[in-house]
């Protein structure tokens, strides 16, 4: 019986001597080095623009208007793109109301884009991401878009897909992943030419 | 399934393969107490100051009794701890969105999962947790949980490799050691790697954007207890809402995230889980993040050969684990890429494969992959949304899980759940062929092999169990996202995910009720707690045999015959039990899939 105390006390203490090294030092000892030396990052890659926050280059914002690209869908929250509440659709690959939403998705992006009822659409316009974040889209689906936004903005659209070139990240490493092109900053770097 | 996936692949497997010896060398050293390591200088004094709190003395032994029991006492005085921060998280400092308290059922989830290695979420961490409650009522775990798997993972090592012993070594010097020279370390330095992927640390409350777009969101109508509002027709009302700003997180994450994965715990700081930008920013981060998930359970398969001094045998439990793995992931990557027929049927392009619920920085390949790493791991991270995977490509995580964790498993707990199986095939293999099994010099006998099948029965007994109640009951209807077998997989993947405590989720289901908060909970405790002891009794009983040398009619536990008749044993067991349900679920939804137009 004394033994079963004992170890229950060592418990105790280890609990709360564990919560102060992992849970007090080490973490306050993270954020000191990512601050000095990722400040940026460490805070969000936050955007400003007139000394307000306008964005982060890592969350996914909603485009609705022609004159800009557009992200891939988002189920996050209730209307989408709500970084306090990140997730996906959770529809099977049976679901009615999935393929309802595809159909949708498809047929706008057709019409919006002035593309033929035959047209192939790029499969990450018309999806949800896992977060309802995701920041990038593929970059056939961008110069899908190109034209559209092109015309809205009248400007040439060989510089617009140059201007896409310009926001493409390629592969990490040229291995890892997936080309992408970040569809917040190539927004603003129309908007500020 | 493209070159440049083939080349990831081999760079990943190479990689694994390179760290495992360096790692393996390692642990060994760390899980002597005598072990020296370059990092003695700075941890030794911090070691014998935490040895001086705790008022132990490391060097003295317990026996499996006392081993276990120190192992539950400290669990439960953390599950304690950490049910009360949840559910006083409102009077505790470090809340900027002055989240209130968690409720008790899910308080009560949360706690086992945290401290069972689950991390299974009913919560969305960016909307329930404070950071006070993550750093230190969830994190803690983190490092606990896993360090507690690794150290029952030794005290088995022990009790397969010592002669005529009545101990296997101190629990709360393991924790500590383990702790200190392994997980805390490698965190440190991981953590503000992913920094410099764009990964968040900081103390602020959640920032709010100015959007550059403001435009007009058509909402769904809900009612007080959020429950769509429909018309008479039964379609659901909406609302204009003209969004003109957008909430951003904060929060101290990469620090958290280190320890998610190093220790396979894997829940989340998000929702999403590592699918949110922020907890996995870049393909590199998160090619990292999948080999950090095998480092440990990897290396301890080296730290096994190298301790019953049989290295030989160490790389033959490692080939089982990684020949499992790698034909679960090709499958997975074939059924993602093939991708929905339903979709190209309207019209979708169908070379980018099953989009749904997944990234475009990674893709078809780097998603399967995750899914099939950190279901093989009892990590439970996520890259992608199980959920909407192909059936086929939703069944490996699944099969994954069910196989009990041992496809590298979680840290610690991977590996003495391989060794139960190594226990039970040589048991089979000497039945087969009229030898007297035995397992590097130890007989196997009658307790030895009760032990390894109770151990094996825990979690069928819970997964089989528990599902079958729940789809036959209202509460268990209640939570489902989809209809029809994808609906029926959702509860078999989540009671499998809590059995084999892996934490990821068909993540449409609402777990978040009373009836599965509590039911998962516990099953969640069975899966830890019942499988442990168990395997403690096997490891006692074991070091108490004496060494006998291997002899011409040993039956040898290296080379190829060892590893396929290993294989074999854990895909029959897996497979015999679980192939019915399967076969309920993701099996027939595949051929509704691809032979019929059926939708539910």
């Amino acid at each position: 019986m004394n033994s079963l105390i004992s170890q229950i006390r060592i418990s105790l203490v280890a609990t709360i001597v564990l919560a102060v090294v992992l849970c007090g030092v080490y973490p306050a000892l993270i954020w000191g080095i990512a601050q000095a030396l990722f400040p940026d990052k460490a805070n969000g890659s936050l955007i400003m623009r007139n000394g307000k926050i306008i964005g982060s280059k890592l969350i996914a914002q909603n485009f609705t208007d022609a004159k800009y690209f557009h992200p891939r869908p988002s189920s996050a929250g209730d209307f989408g793109y709500d970084s306090t509440s990140s997730g996906g659709s959770n529809l099977g690959p049976t679901s009615k109301k999935l393929m309802d939403l595809v159909k949708e998705r498809v047929d706008k992006y057709r019409s919006e884009n002035n593309l033929s009822p035959k047209a192939l659409v790029p499969a990450d316009a018309v999806t949800s991401s896992a977060s309802g974040l995701d920041p990038h889209i593929s970059l056939r689906n961008a110069l899908l878009q190109a034209p559209r936004v092109a015309n809205t903005r009248g400007i040439d659209e060989k510089a617009l897909v140059e201007k896409i070139q310009a926001n493409t990240d390629g592969r990490d490493m040229r291995i890892l992943g997936e080309p992408r092109v970040n569809v917040l900053t190539l927004n603003l770097s129309l908007d500020a030419s | 399934m493209n070159y440049f996936g083939w080349i990831q692949l081999a760079l990943f497997v190479g990689l694994l393969l390179a760290l495992t010896k360096p790692m393996g060398v390692y642990l060994t050293r760390v899980l002597d107490v005598d072990g020296k390591t370059f990092l003695d200088p700075i941890m030794r004094p911090v070691e014998r100051l935490f040895y001086f709190l705790l008022g132990i003395d490391p060097k003295n032994e317990q026996d499996w009794k006392q081993y276990s029991f120190s192992l539950i006492a400290f669990s439960l005085v953390g599950a304690l701890f950490t049910y009360a921060i949840l559910r006083l998280q409102h009077l505790l400092p470090l809340n900027p969105q002055g989240f209130g308290p968690v409720d008790d059922h899910l308080s009560f989830n949360t706690a086992v999962s945290f401290i069972t290695n689950t991390n299974w979420q009913s919560y969305g961490g960016e909307s329930t947790m404070s950071y006070f409650s993550q750093m230190v009522g969830l994190a803690l775990h983190n490092f606990t949980s896993a360090a507690s798997g690794i150290a029952v993972a030794a005290a088995v090592v022990r009790g397969v490799s010592r002669n005529s012993s009545k101990t296997i070594g101190n629990f709360w010097t393991d924790l500590t050691r383990i702790i200190l020279y392994v997980l805390l370390p490698i965190c440190i330095i991981y953590s503000i790697f992913l920094v410099s992927q764009g990964m968040i640390q900081n103390f602020k409350p959640y920032e709010t954007a100015q959007v550059i777009n403001p435009y007009t969101a058509q909402v769904i109508k809900k009612d007080v207890n959020s429950q769509e509002i429909k018309d008479e027709r039964g379609k659901p009302l909406t609302e204009e809402r003209k969004v003109e700003t957008q909430t951003i997180l904060q929060g101290p994450m990469a620090s958290q995230v280190a320890i998610k994965m190093l220790g396979t715990n894997g829940g989340g700081f998000t929702n999403a889980n590592a699918a949110h930008p922020y907890e996995n920013p870049t393909p590199l981060s998160n090619f990292l993040q999948m080999l950090s998930i095998l480092l440990i359970p990897s290396g301890l398969t080296y730290y096994l050969g190298r301790t019953v001094k049989n290295q030989r045998h160490g790389w033959a439990v490692w080939s089982a684990m990684a020949t499992i793995l790698l034909v679960g992931f090709l499958v997975c990557w074939w059924a993602e890429s093939n991708g929905n027929p339903h979709f190209q049927a309207l019209g979708v392009d169908a070379s980018a494969g099953n989009l749904e619920g997944k990234e475009a920085r990674f893709g078809i390949f780097n998603s399967a992959l995750f899914a099939t790493v950190t279901t093989g791991t009892s990590c439970g991270a996520v890259n992608s949304m199980h959920d909407s995977f192909t059936p086929l490509g939703g069944l490996i995580p699944m099969l994954n899980i069910q196989l009990g964790e041992v496809i590298f498993g979680g840290v610690g707990s991977g590996l003495y759940g391989m060794i139960v199986f190594v226990v039970l095939a040589v048991f089979l293999a000497g039945l087969m062929i009229g030898k007297t099994p035995e397992y590097i010099g130890k007989k196997i006998e009658a307790y030895d092999v009760k032990a390894s099948v109770m151990f094996i029965m825990v979690p069928v007994l819970s997964i089989l169990g528990f599902t079958a109640w729940a789809a036959i009951s209202s509460w268990g209807l209640a939570g489902l996202n989809n209809a029809g077998p994808h609906g029926f997989s959702e509860i078999l993947y989540a009671f499998s995910s809590a059995a084999g405590n892996n934490g990821s989720a068909f993540a449409g289901l609402n777990s978040n009720s009373y009836w599965y908060d509590i039911t998962l909970g516990i099953v969640m405790l069975l899966g830890r707690f019942f499988m442990i002891v168990p395997v403690l009794a096997l490891a006692g009983n074991l070091a108490k045999k004496k060494l006998v040398p291997p002899s011409e009619g040993s039956f040898p536990v290296t080379g190829p015959i060892f590893t396929i008749i290993l294989i074999g044993t854990v895909l029959i067991v897996g497979a015999l039990t679980f192939f019915p349900a399967l076969s309920l679920g993701p099996i027939v939804e595949h051929y509704i899939m691809t032979h019929s137009s059926t939708l539910f």
